[in-house]
């Protein structure tokens, strides 16, 4: 897995031009989540993507190419810190299984958001890979609901840019 | 700062960028527009469909090397734009698209002729605008021909909502734009260029494969310094046709699906190609896994994202070519002399395989065939008259057996293959050069799809010759069916409708039939001293075929040379 790290024009219409890109040049997208940065008038896309190393040069030449593009690092697991948020919804009729679900988060360093007499929601935040530990931990006790973020990130340590 | 409506603004930025021509058609969402385009010194000249507009735009800008402009309606107006706009992106053409948009209250409701136009063009244009506000009009202009002319040239839209055009404010045309998110490279990295000198002197076989990137950066003199300066022959791929004199001893003329066979055999005996401004498409070279598999490749290009694209590279200049090659030229030492016996045996194969292959290949025997027909016209054209093409067994022929002389004076629809396109693309580079013949290469399949433009170059004064080899047929698609589908016909056959010359005619232009190579000679004569649009109607036999072809999903080696 990749993950793009792309400073846009914070302007309406950008993100149609960046995800119409990958749908017509063929390119996969795994996720993508944008928000503003630290500049109002930027916006910062993470776009993780499973592919070769030379559909990944294409990817990034390409996305160069776009106008609104101003700035795209290439981060790996290593250079970068990368998180998801997941809200994980379980079925949890009795209460042994609402405690062993509790447990579990504590473990994951989840916190419980909602609890109901038949649910159980649980919110994780890490790598991917942690959320698809935990999903497979407690898949068990009959998952309901997910809803993921997708991956947000940022280079370690300083970067230079002039933005 | 002056005050003056957003539509008044639109036409005082045109000026400033120095536009000459506008090519269009008027409607609702316009009106405004067209109202300031009274009050204007550019040229508006009508169409009778957009696409023509576009067109026109496109063939203005390949002459003129300076972005055309066009103008349309909103809905139906813009969406018949698209083809033309879609054209340009293909071949890396630089035009302003200024459409109509109904007034912003209206956006999103879907309203009386709204289309998302820049949802619809987002993937054939570089960028698109659309003002909020009046005031952005200006800035927005500049932008605009800046995008669309520097770097890889390509189409811009501007899509300016009604109530945005009718908006009175002050306006402040700015003399300096910066394009935060765009750099176009302009200096190549000389490391590059030195590591592109050394594998070239080093080469025993080389090639030069001369792209349209030599023709949208005028690298004709330094593209010519180098082949000679090295005896390097030089192919061309159907884009860059003419980026080199064909008439040149170093000349083989277009390589790909439809290109020279002794040109296509010598690429696949070389040990180094310098691809000058090329993208190495599937109907250049073929098979992209065979393509230059044991050989060097050398790539200079203006775009850093043609570079790998379809074919890995040795080294890559990333550039505008025409300075790259003047860096290249540079190293080359002065007192280098290329191993001569190899040079020698290498001019010696390129002599061998186009006798080769003039002696293999046969005409048909009527007396007039489509490449006598082509053959003559070059005889009797100036060699810096224009010359476009429609799209089909025309444009084929065209590639294989006119000749250009003069580098930059032909063009085609090369990357979109567009029907229809030829013909208002003709009447686009007159208004570039109107002291200079303007010949259209059609079949009747496309000139129908246009023919409708008569109107545009007779009454506007823009003459051009349309040289129509008639088959009656959809001829490209004919021979794949005679060749590939066991001679099933379907949907090819247009059965001599209309009479041309009647046609012609009816609209003011002159025509002629010619039935001999005597009417053809005293027909071209008579069309390039002639002031007023012609078509000369050249009757072929339908089942002239184009060679030597490569098949569609073959590598060159697999060159189809006659029946």
């Amino acid at each position: 897995m990749y993950i793009l790290s792309v400073i846009v024009e914070n302007k309406p219409g950008v993100l149609f031009r960046i995800t119409n890109l990958f749908r017509s040049r063929n390119f996969n997208i795994e996720s993508i989540t944008v928000g503003i940065t630290e500049k109002p008038d930027l916006s910062r896309m993470t776009i993780t993507t499973v592919s070769d190393v030379k559909t990944l040069e294409q990817l990034v030449k390409q996305l160069q190419k776009l106008i609104d593009v101003i700035q795209i690092n290439v981060l790996n697991k290593e250079n970068a810190v990368y998180r998801e948020l997941a809200l994980i919804k379980m079925s949890a009729k009795d209460p042994t299984t609402r405690i062993e679900i509790a447990n579990f988060a504590t473990i994951y360093r989840g916190n419980i958001m909602d609890i109901s007499n038949e649910t159980i929601t649980v919110e994780i935040i890490g790598t991917p890979d942690k959320i698809d530990a935990f999903k497979n931990l407690v898949s068990g006790y009959g998952i309901l609901q997910v809803a993921r973020t997708g991956v947000s990130a940022l280079p370690r340590g300083t970067i230079d840019d002039d933005l | 700062m002056s005050e003056m409506s957003g539509a008044a603004a639109l036409m005082t930025a045109l000026e400033k960028e120095k536009v000459e021509y506008i090519f269009g058609l008027p409607g609702g969402a316009n009106l405004p527009i067209y109202d300031a385009l009274v009050d204007s010194k550019i040229r508006h000249i009508l169409v009778r469909h957009e696409q023509s507009a576009a067109h026109m735009a496109d063939g203005y800008a390949r002459i003129k090397r300076k972005a055309g402009v066009c103008f349309a309606t909103s809905g139906p107006g813009a969406t018949n734009l698209v083809t033309g706009i879609a054209t340009a992106y293909a071949d890396s053409s630089p035009i302003i698209a200024v459409t109509g948009q109904v007034a912003l209250p209206m956006i999103g409701k879907d309203a009386f002729q709204e289309t998302d136009i820049i949802g619809v063009t987002n993937p054939c244009t570089k960028y698109a605008f659309q003002p909020r506000h009046a005031s952005e009009i200006p800035e927005m202009v500049k932008k605009s021909f800046y995008i669309a002319e520097s770097g890889r040239p390509g189409p811009v839209l501007l899509d300016i909502p009604k109530d945005v055009q009718q908006q009175v404010t002050k306006m402040e045309f700015p003399d300096y734009i910066k394009v935060r998110g765009y750099n176009p490279v302009v200096d190549a990295d000389l490391s590059e260029i030195n590591k592109a000198c050394e594998m070239l002197l080093k080469a025993e076989k080389p090639i030069i494969m001369a792209g349209g990137g030599v023709i949208l950066s005028g690298a004709f003199p330094e593209l010519q310094a180098l082949a000679e300066l090295l005896s390097i022959p030089v192919v061309t791929t159907f884009k860059g046709k003419g980026a080199f004199p064909e008439n040149h001893q170093l000349a083989l003329g277009p390589i790909g699906m439809h290109g020279h066979a002794e040109a296509n055999k010598m690429v696949l005996e070389a040990d180094c190609i310098v691809a000058i401004g090329a993208r190495f498409s599937d109907r250049t070279v073929g098979r992209f896994d065979e393509f230059g598999k044991d050989i060097n490749v050398i790539h200079f290009d203006v775009d850093p994202a043609e570079i790998g694209k379809n074919k890995s590279v040795n080294a890559a200049v990333i550039g505008d070519v025409k300075s790259s090659l003047r860096s290249l030229i540079k190293l080359i030492p002065k007192n280098f002399r290329t191993n001569e016996e190899i040079s020698k045996l290498w001019l010696a194969r390129k002599r061998e395989l186009v006798n080769y292959y003039e002696d293999s290949i046969k005409d048909y025997s009527r007396e007039i065939t489509a490449k006598k027909a082509l053959k003559k016209l070059r005889e009797l054209l100036p060699a810096e008259g224009i010359v476009t093409t429609e799209v089909g067994q025309c444009q084929m022929w065209a590639s294989l057996h006119f000749d250009v002389i003069s580098p930059g004076t032909f063009f085609s629809s090369t990357g979109l293959g567009t029907m229809g396109f030829g013909f208002p693309a003709s009447i686009g580079a007159k208004a570039a050069r109107n002291d200079v013949p303007v010949v259209d290469i059609a079949g009747d399949g496309s000139f129908s799809m246009t023919e409708n433009s008569l109107a545009v170059s007779v009454l506007e004064d823009l003459p051009v010759i349309v040289f129509l080899l008639n088959n009656q047929m959809l001829g490209m698609v004919a021979q794949w069916q005679r060749t590939f589908y066991n001679r099933r016909y379907s949907g090819v056959h247009q059965k001599n409708c209309p009479d041309y010359c009647k046609l012609a005619e009816s609209y003011g232009a002159q025509a002629f039939r010619v039935s001999s190579m005597d009417e053809l000679d005293k027909a071209i004569k008579n069309s390039i001293k002639s002031d007023v649009a012609t078509v000369i109607d050249i009757p072929i036999d339908p089942d002239e075929d184009v060679y030597p072809f490569v098949a569609p999903g073959t590598g060159l080696k697999d060159m189809i040379i006659g029946a």
